[in-house]
């Protein structure tokens, strides 16, 4: 292992794409900055910008028009990028899966690193589902 | 030749600055961890953040200009290690320098806010160009007050234009801060300092929450490790500056040591401090406030120097 993939491991900055979620993924992974499980302790960053991002993080259902979204977002990240399926939706499709504009789970658009299943993920699940990237 | 080069690359200059840099970004955010009651990164994180940037893809812009966005950072991380090999070396070697540097530090001090806004505009980006447009106006009503407090140091230490000389008053008379005039000239360059290094509330040319990162927002790896390198080299070199034209200057030898590393660590928990208790403030009120109020405090600082408060 490299000086370079060694220090990708230890500063992870997470960019969140929010498709079409009921917003309850993302209150949970803000719990994750809170001071009972700061996650800051890994080096883990949320960013603003896809351009500074190395995990790219996507909760809610993907309807077919987030998926020309999160395509662009895909290509536009600097590689190497981790993708993470966020919450049951984001993994599986959850209770949206049969749905008419529903437009696949995300790893049937692009390649997923992680899955963090649940509906919503509680915050030990999402620092679980982080020790498995930081060891993949 | 060989020793100039030295001065600039290794010590005080790049090497140096940007290990002690990285050193005050890790205790500003295990600091800000701290008031908020957590735990906070780890001693290393600037120095794994950079490598990991290095070790990622840069992108350029399709529509934009490309050698004005890959070269604006670099223009930044020179000039400020440029200035802060200034503004240490006096204090390393009394009596180096020469009549006038205080005027080039200034200058240079100014041109990393210039090239993220030349950077940002080059990359096309409209998010971009509101940042630039926000941190043209910041540079604008910050530099009179700097320059302002400059004039006022000037005047207290005799009318001198060189750090070796400031310094040297410092020794005779005490250190400017202990003065009326010197405590109103501290509070002033704090707040520039704040401006300069676009920490919270001042940092609405890069509001994450708001603009994306604003005007760093098309920027990725390497170019984006360069411009957070120069952040860490102003990080040390603003409160360096003000620990040498107010607070006597560092001493590198003996019990010196101990306190100049305790004079920058001062400054840099106030900075941490003003940034973690207060909003982000618009930039309307951002240039009222040192339009009016900094200028005015400058300005009353001047007359009290002229008095020999």
């Amino acid at each position: 292992m490299g000086l370079g993939s060694y220090c990708f491991r230890k500063s992870l900055w997470v960019f969140h794409f929010g498709g079409a979620s009921c917003n309850n993924c993302d209150i949970e992974i803000l719990d994750c900055l809170t001071p009972r499980y700061d996650i800051e302790r890994f080096g883990m960053q949320l960013v603003g910008t896809i351009r500074h991002a190395d995990v790219l993080l996507v909760s809610g259902s993907i309807n077919r028009k987030c998926r020309d979204r999160l395509l662009e977002l895909y290509h536009q990240a600097p590689k190497p990028l981790l993708v993470v399926a966020f919450g049951a939706c984001g993994c599986t499709g959850g209770i949206f899966a049969e749905g008419n504009t529903f437009a696949g789970p995300v790893d049937k658009i692009i390649p997923v690193d992680a899955y963090i299943p649940g509906c919503p993920p509680k915050p030990e699940a999402i620092l679980a589902g982080i020790v498995k990237l930081l060891n993949k | 030749m060989v020793k100039e080069l030295f001065y600039f690359l290794i010590f005080p200059g790049m090497i140096f600055s940007v290990i002690v840099g990285g050193v005050l970004s890790w205790s500003d955010r295990k600091i800000t961890a701290r008031v908020q009651f957590r735990k906070g990164p780890p001693f290393l994180q600037p120095f794994y953040d950079l490598g990991k940037l290095f070790y990622k893809e840069t992108i350029l812009p399709k529509h934009g200009a490309k050698l004005t966005f890959l070269a604006a950072p670099v223009f930044a991380l020179f000039s400020a290690t440029l200035a802060n090999v200034f503004i240490l070396l006096p204090s390393v070697f009394p009596g180096s320098g020469f009549r006038g540097d205080l005027i080039v530090i200034f200058y240079l001090l100014a041109i990393p806010s210039l090239t993220y806004l030349l950077g940002s505009l080059a990359s096309g980006n409209p998010l971009g160009a509101l940042g630039a447009s926000r941190e043209m106006k910041l540079i604008i009503s910050y530099e009179l007050a700097f320059i302002l407090s400059l004039a006022c140091i000037i005047i207290k230490s005799g009318m001198s234009l060189s750090v070796s000389d400031i310094i040297a008053a410092q020794q005779e008379q005490g250190a400017f801060i202990g003065s009326l005039s010197g405590a109103l000239i501290f509070i002033v360059i704090l707040f520039v300092n704040q401006a300069k290094l676009a920490l919270v509330p001042f940092d609405m040319s890069e509001a994450e929450t708001e603009i994306a990162h604003g005007v760093f927002i098309e920027y990725s790896g390497s170019a984006y490790a360069i411009i957070k390198m120069a952040r860490y080299v102003m990080l040390f070199a603003l409160p360096a500056m003000l620990v040498t034209l107010l607070m006597g200057g560092f001493s590198f030898s003996g019990t010196g040591i101990l306190w100049s590393v305790l004079k920058l660590l001062l400054i840099l928990l106030l900075i941490t401090l003003i940034r973690n208790t207060n909003p982000r403030v618009r930039i309307d009120q951002a240039m009222r406030f040192f339009f009016i109020w900094m200028n005015l405090l400058a300005v009353i600082a001047i007359v009290l120097s002229l008095i020999n408060l």
